[in-house]
């Protein structure tokens, strides 16, 4: 197995908010690495951190290093590395454009003019979400239009036309009905082949399904990580196991 | 007493205190009307004063304040969209930007007159451009610039964050992110300050007093260095200057200048409707 993304002692904090404590972890490349814990436990943060948005905010702070295939994310300048690391947000996001502008935005901001390169992109890119069958006859409607469903596999295929190596899921499926998310959980494992994928979710049962790992997060710190069995059968951290089985959080 | 008659009684006496904003407006609008609407004729907006303005037309006072007020935005758009870009997307929270901002404030807040006074130390004397539409139109400039900053401040900071972090998230960067997300969402918004901050200075007199507004010229201004007649200002002599001017002109001049910065307020609010409905969040 490749290391993906290496995290070395990270800390970070918004103000006087200390919300991630040391971090020690390891993302491989093509796995799905699920992570679980009650809100406020620093998971959003931590994927954030990773493709730089937290920069954003002027109250946040870090010390430790994140290597993305060894080298440190803040070397890179961040429109590289927020090509190479993309996102899918917790609500579905569509930019006020059309089904096919949303998906074009990125390459074309990038610098593809060619509209028959353009096309093809967002072709491939729709069928990489699975939703090109869906929507192959409406790419000039809004892409507010769509279902909450739909919307979010666009927001995928938003940013996997950005061709990256590492796509962060922040709870992709907290607002989808489950036949979405189903389809949804489907797409993430086909992707896992390509990608290596990172997954913030508050559902303990997904995380069980489509991660090959789990991280569990509690307070900002790292409690435990390991394969998903182990970590659903047999976790070594007691808090772990009253998390997973409902006793708080 | 009975609580239900309580709230009875209290929302009767807020619904006819606010029934008193509508009086005046009713009044104002009925006693113009009924006095100017006369007056109001094809050659009386197309033809120059004539008789020491007891008769003829205000066309060149129309005119001029047509081109005050165009020039004026046309200075005072670019500067204040640009400005309200800067200090919304880009400054950082110090105390430069501070300063900038209680700046804006306090120029929303200076006397009309003043500007009037300073359009004339400044543009007229020490600039040397006289008393010319360009002299009037830097200071009704000045005068427009926080209503242009402010409303498109508003409108830059109504595009919801969550696009910019959508945009940022693919790897474009932040004046991309700015020119092809933000802006084109925010337009709507600009666009009806800036209409607004134009209806704001069309009815101003004293800032074009000593700075633009001539008492009588009898031809079309041919270049910006030119005198002009305002409405303002024409309405202020012909009521206040002119023995036996006759009333109905009085009325009318008022009536076409009430007619112009409602017009203008209106369109700003068509395209304010017009745009909430195409919406598309």
């Amino acid at each position: 197995m490749v290391d993906k993304i290496v995290i070395k002692n990270l800390n970070c904090f918004f103000g006087d908010i200390h919300s991630i404590k040391s971090l020690n972890v390891t993302v491989f490349e093509n796995e799905i690495l699920g992570i679980i814990g009650p809100s406020n436990s620093g998971k959003t943060t931590f994927l954030r951190t990773l493709n730089r948005l937290n920069d954003l905010n002027i109250k946040f702070k870090k010390n430790g290093n994140v290597f993305l295939d060894a080298q440190d994310i803040y070397d890179i300048d961040t429109e590289t590395l927020r090509k190479r690391v993309g996102m899918v947000f917790a609500l579905p996001l569509p930019l006020p454009l059309s089904v096919f502008e949303n998906i074009a935005y990125g390459p074309r901001r990038h610098g593809i003019k060619d509209r028959k390169k353009l096309e093809n992109i967002v072709e491939k890119s729709l069928v990489a979400s699975f939703l090109w069958d869906e929507v192959k006859d409406r790419l000039e409607e809004p892409a507010m239009k769509l279902s909450g469903g739909q919307q979010q596999r666009l927001c995928l295929a938003r940013t996997l036309a950005t061709t990256p190596d590492v796509i962060l899921f922040d709870e992709p499926c907290s607002g989808l009905d489950p036949i979405s998310t189903a389809k949804v959980e489907e797409t993430m494992i086909e992707l896992k082949k390509k990608y290596t994928i990172i997954l913030v979710t508050n559902n303990t049962k997904q995380a069980a399904r489509v991660s090959d790992r789990v991280a569990f997060f509690l307070m900002g710190e790292l409690i435990e990580i390991d394969k998903t069995e182990k970590i659903f059968t047999n976790p070594k951290d007691k808090r772990t196991n009253d998390y997973i089985s409902g006793r708080f959080g | 007493m009975n609580p239900k008659l309580v709230q009875k009684i209290a929302f009767t006496v807020l619904f006819l205190v606010t029934l008193i904003i509508i009086i005046p407006v009713v009044i104002i609008l009925f006693i113009i009307v009924k006095e100017g609407y006369s007056a109001i004729t094809l050659e009386f907006l197309t033809s120059i004063p004539k008789d020491g303005m007891r008769g003829g037309g205000i066309f060149p006072a129309i005119i001029g304040t047509f081109s005050l007020v165009l020039c004026a935005t046309s200075f005072a758009l670019p500067i204040g969209v640009l400005s309200a870009i800067y200090l919304n997307e880009y400054a950082k929270d110090n105390l430069l930007t501070r300063v900038i901002k209680l700046s804006i404030v306090n120029l929303a807040g200076v006397p009309s007159v003043v500007y009037g006074l300073f359009g004339l130390g400044l543009f007229v004397i020490y600039l040397n451009f006289g008393v010319s539409i360009l002299a009037g139109a830097l200071t009704l400039f000045i005068m427009e610039l926080p209503c242009i900053v402010t409303t498109s401040g508003g409108a830059l900071n109504s595009v919801p964050q969550s696009f910019r972090e959508a945009s940022l998230s693919l790897g474009v960067s932040k004046w991309q992110t700015i020119r092809h997300i933000v802006l084109p969402n925010a337009l709507p918004g600009i666009m009806t300050g800036a209409i607004l901050g134009l209806s704001r200075i069309a009815g101003e007199t004293a800032p074009i007093l000593f700075t633009a507004a001539a008492f009588y010229v009898p031809r079309l201004p041919t270049s910006i260095f030119d005198q002009v007649m305002a409405l303002p200002y024409h309405l202020y002599i012909i009521s206040t200057q002119i023995p036996n001017m006759p009333k109905n002109l009085t009325y009318g001049t008022a009536l076409v200048l009430l007619i112009i910065v409602l017009a203008i307020s209106f369109s700003a609010i068509s395209i304010r409707y017009y745009f909430r409905r195409k919406k598309k969040w």
